[in-house]
């Protein structure tokens, strides 16, 4: 375990230095800096002091290498664009990126799940055929057209809930979070319902096919006749075993949430991390793209540590394989 | 009572508690982008140190049909050619309720132009900064300079005693790698006192009720909203959320105007829109030898083979106004008979190329940004296709500012697009110095295609310092008449604003497209 948990560490490393030399190599078909951050007027003279000063004369290694000894100690510098040290901005968005995450995939678990048992325990039943076609649709539809979609309906049309920004919300100090307050709370529902529904109908489509293949095992047969009801024999038996590769998958989507929540917090204008990404690649601001890179690829080698871990709890056969074979 | 007539009762109260709520009048604005900072000396970006100006003034200001008007500073006399001396309004306080003093003018301007300072190129030629007493400043400049005051509108004041305090006497260096405390605090004069602000999310102002000046606005508080995406910004108007947006995307007028409660208010501005062209001897074509641009002739037909008219109302849907020359009407400099638009006229185009020695035509290298003007990869294609009808072949890049920019500085290309409102400085100058002037030094900074005329230079020159207003102009519409003839650029229209409001939200629409909150009434 000590040295599985190692291993995992130096590989992070190792990805987050692939993932910062990449983002170097990209910055430098972004485009100038400097033509952000001086007037336009300003004269040839203006521009290479200022080049010089912020060491966009060094090559792009050089500066590389900066970052990294930088990142390294926890400084990953100052933004271009907001004038504030990176890792407070980054700090600073974090808990709006993370509500919107964990209530999304709540919503993706809580609706996709029992979906999925039910179309595949009716699978000729009316209503399943009817969110199998729901679900293709929520596979296919591209997420920023869902998003516009909700905002037409619930804001526009019927006026209920908030287009934009997170409503108020309440200042812990170290967390801001607007689970507190009633705007908080409204405005979290449209964009965690856009940013949820792909992953609920491949979860739903997930766990319907997992459960169909399960229940034509040979165990479920066998259960079956011998007489335990129908509904131990699905709740049981059947949907543990459908879980395991459901977990795995979700795990990995977590990250997948968490880095595409870019999408939902550019149409809702909700200030979480992937919204500070989309607008530092707008004004050209390097440590601000090159710092949240390197962080989600940390977040993704942990989500991915994590699932590993569950996997070896969830499957007692990988349990066993490990543990020295009781005598049969 | 009976179960009805409570509820009665009941709707009575909440509707009377709405009424009272809509006396405090808050004007909720919708953006398209957030301040940079709360810090107008640290960047020049002109919608940030615009909306700053609720919060900090300036020694005077523009009124809402873009004049000079008197606002810290009452008024100010040119003591000699290089000396202006600014009387200074009394009584004024800070929004901490220190007082406004000739030394609070003496740190700011001394701040702005700092050597560290990103707007110090905003106010070029100011040497010093000097108190003569408590109520009175002279500025020291290295030479007669007419536009000092259009210059000091966009120079906000601090208070020195609070710089001091929190150590922000120096500008931010964005280098030290820590937050300047005027990022994320201001203490100005203004009409409105900032309360607090969430980046990206939302920016509070409550109003100053000890303002100096008469309000016209009867406003207690405003909230910034930037909405980066267009199709939510528009859907926050129109689901009420917002009582205006700016600005409003064109595609979106017609949406915003069928509803009921609003509407959309347009206007042709300032920004000048127009095409940059490459007169090296080399034509970046790789199919193309020498290069043609290069010939006056060449330029002058390229005109006839524009159709301003179908650019407008086609690309601009009806809302742009055509330009003849590279200022819009509400710049001086601008000229009626430099305004006039030549004739489309393709054939006449193709037998001035012929005449130029160009009969089959030749190719160019076109570049657009298409993130930065309204439309502006759509014009690009337009000027593609009305090009190919005269033979001339046209390989057009439209890529993102950042680049587009860099690429057309570096004079990568053979026509690039350019914006230009020659803001803050709002005069024909700005034009005639970064645009016309043979390039060198402090001249010719967007001139990367290297157009020269010595009469252009000599009277961009003269311009610099001539104090007489009359004469001055008269220079100016000279040197525009030259680069006109000559097809120094090709001009194309004074881009259109967009905002759209409330019909209860009444605000005057500046052409400089900088919404003055201390005009709008919410009625």
């Amino acid at each position: 375990m000590f040295a599985f948990l190692i291993r995992r560490i130096i590989q992070a490393a190792l990805v987050m230095l692939v993932v910062a030399s990449i983002a170097f190599l990209m910055f430098r078909f972004l485009g100038d800096p400097i033509s952000n951050l001086l007037p336009e007027d300003a004269t040839v003279q203006d521009r290479a002091e200022m080049r010089e000063k912020m060491g966009l004369n060094d090559p792009v290694v050089v500066q590389y290498g900066r970052f990294i000894v930088d990142a390294a100690q926890g400084d990953f510098g100052q933004s271009y664009r907001n004038n504030r040290p990176v890792s407070d901005l980054l700090a600073e968005r974090f808990p709006a990126t993370a509500e919107l995450v964990l209530v999304a995939a709540s919503l993706a678990l809580a609706l996709g799940i029992p979906l999925g048992i039910y179309t595949a325990l009716n699978p000729r039943g009316w209503l399943s055929q009817g969110l199998q076609v729901i679900s293709l649709l929520g596979i296919s539809v591209p997420t920023f057209v869902t998003g516009i979609l909700l905002i037409l309906v619930f804001s526009v049309s019927l006026g209920w809930l908030p287009s934009f920004g997170r409503g108020t919300v309440v200042d812990l100090g170290w967390w801001t979070t607007g689970f507190l307050t009633v705007s908080g709370l409204k405005a979290l529902i449209l964009p965690a319902i856009m940013l949820a529904l792909f992953q609920m109908t491949l979860i739903m489509r997930l766990v319907r096919a997992e459960m169909l293949e399960v229940l034509r095992t040979d165990y479920i047969k066998f259960a079956k006749a011998r007489g335990i009801p129908n509904r131990m024999l699905h709740f049981k038996y059947a949907l543990k075993n459908t879980l395991i590769p459901v977990m795995t998958i979700f795990g990995l989507q977590l990250g997948g949430l968490i880095a595409f929540a870019i999408i939902t917090e550019t149409v809702f204008q909700w200030p979480g991390m992937g919204f500070l990404f989309i607008q530092a690649v707008n004004f050209t601001d390097v440590p601000v793209m090159a710092a949240y890179l390197v962080l989600v690829s940390f977040i993704f080698v942990v989500i991915n540590t994590l699932v590993d871990l569950l996997y070896n709890v969830a499957d007692p056969r990988l349990r066993a394989e490990k543990k020295p074979a009781r005598g049969v | 009572m009976t179960p009805r007539n409570l509820l009665f009762t009941a709707t009575s109260a909440l509707a009377l508690a709405c009424a009272g709520a809509a006396q405090a009048e808050t004007f909720r604005l919708g953006t398209n982008g957030d301040l940079y900072g709360l810090d107008p000396h640290s960047m020049t970006d002109s919608f940030t140190v615009s909306f700053l100006n609720h919060v900090y003034e300036a020694l005077v200001r523009y009124d809402a049909d873009l004049k000079i008007e008197p606002a810290l500073a009452t008024g100010w006399e040119q003591i000699d050619e290089t000396t202006v001396r600014y009387t200074l309004r009394e009584g004024i306080k800070f929004h901490d309720g220190q007082d406004f003093s000739a030394e609070d003018v003496v740190a700011s301007v001394k701040r702005a132009a700092h050597e560290d300072s990103p707007i110090r190129g905003n106010i070029a030629g100011l040497v010093d900064a000097k108190m003569v007493d408590d109520m009175t400043v002279d500025l020291m400049l290295d030479g007669p300079n007419p536009l000092l005051n259009n210059f000091l509108t966009n120079v906000l004041i601090f208070d020195s005693g609070w710089l001091e305090e929190h150590d922000a006497l120096d500008p931010i260096d964005a280098q030290k790698g820590e937050e300047g405390y005027t990022t994320s605090n201001a203490n100005g004069t203004g009409p409105f006192r900032f309360e607090s602000r969430t980046p990206d999310a939302q920016t509070v102002l409550t109003v100053n009720g000890d303002w100096w000046d008469e309000p016209q606005h009867n406003l207690t508080r405003i909230e910034l909203n930037p909405i980066n995406s267009d199709a939510t910004r528009v859907a926050a108007m129109l689901s009420g959320e917002l009582d205006m947006i700016f600005p409003s995307p064109l595609q979106d007028a017609k949406r915003i105007e069928s509803t009921d409660g609003m509407h959309v208010l347009e206007a042709p501005g300032l920004r000048a829109i127009m095409m940059g062209i490459n007169m090296s001897d080399k034509s970046n074509n790789p199919n193309q030898e020498g290069n043609p641009l290069q010939k006056v002739e060449v330029r002058q037909a390229l005109v006839h083979a524009i159709s301003y008219d179908l650019l407008r109302d086609k690309i601009m849907r009806g809302k742009s106004r055509n330009l003849g020359g590279l200022v819009a009407p509400q710049v001086p400099g601008f000229d009626e008979g430099v305004d006039a638009i030549p004739a489309y006229d393709p054939d006449l185009a193709r037998k001035m190329l012929a005449d130029a020695g160009y009969p089959e035509g030749f190719s160019l290298n076109m570049n657009c940004p298409n993130d930065r003007y309204v439309n502006d990869a759509a014009i690009c294609q337009a000027l593609a296709a009305m090009f190919a009808r005269v033979g001339v072949k046209v390989d057009l890049t439209a890529e993102t500012k950042a680049i587009h920019f860099e690429r057309a500085r570096a004079n990568e290309t053979d026509m690039f697009m350019l914006g230009w409102a020659t803001l803050p400085m709002l005069d024909g100058y700005s034009v005639l110095s970064a645009m016309l002037h043979t390039p060198g030094g402090q001249m010719g900074t967007w001139n990367p295609g290297g157009y020269s005329n010595a009469e252009v230079d000599r009277l961009t020159k003269a311009v610099a310092t001539e104090l007489d207003a009359e004469k001055r102009l008269e220079m100016m519409a000279e040197a525009f008449r030259i680069a006109d003839e000559e097809v120094a650029w090709l001009p194309l229209h004074a881009q259109p604003l967009s905002w759209a409001a409330r019909d209860a939200v009444k605000i005057p629409q500046t052409a400089d497209d900088k919404p003055r909150l201390w005009l709008a009434r919410i009625e």
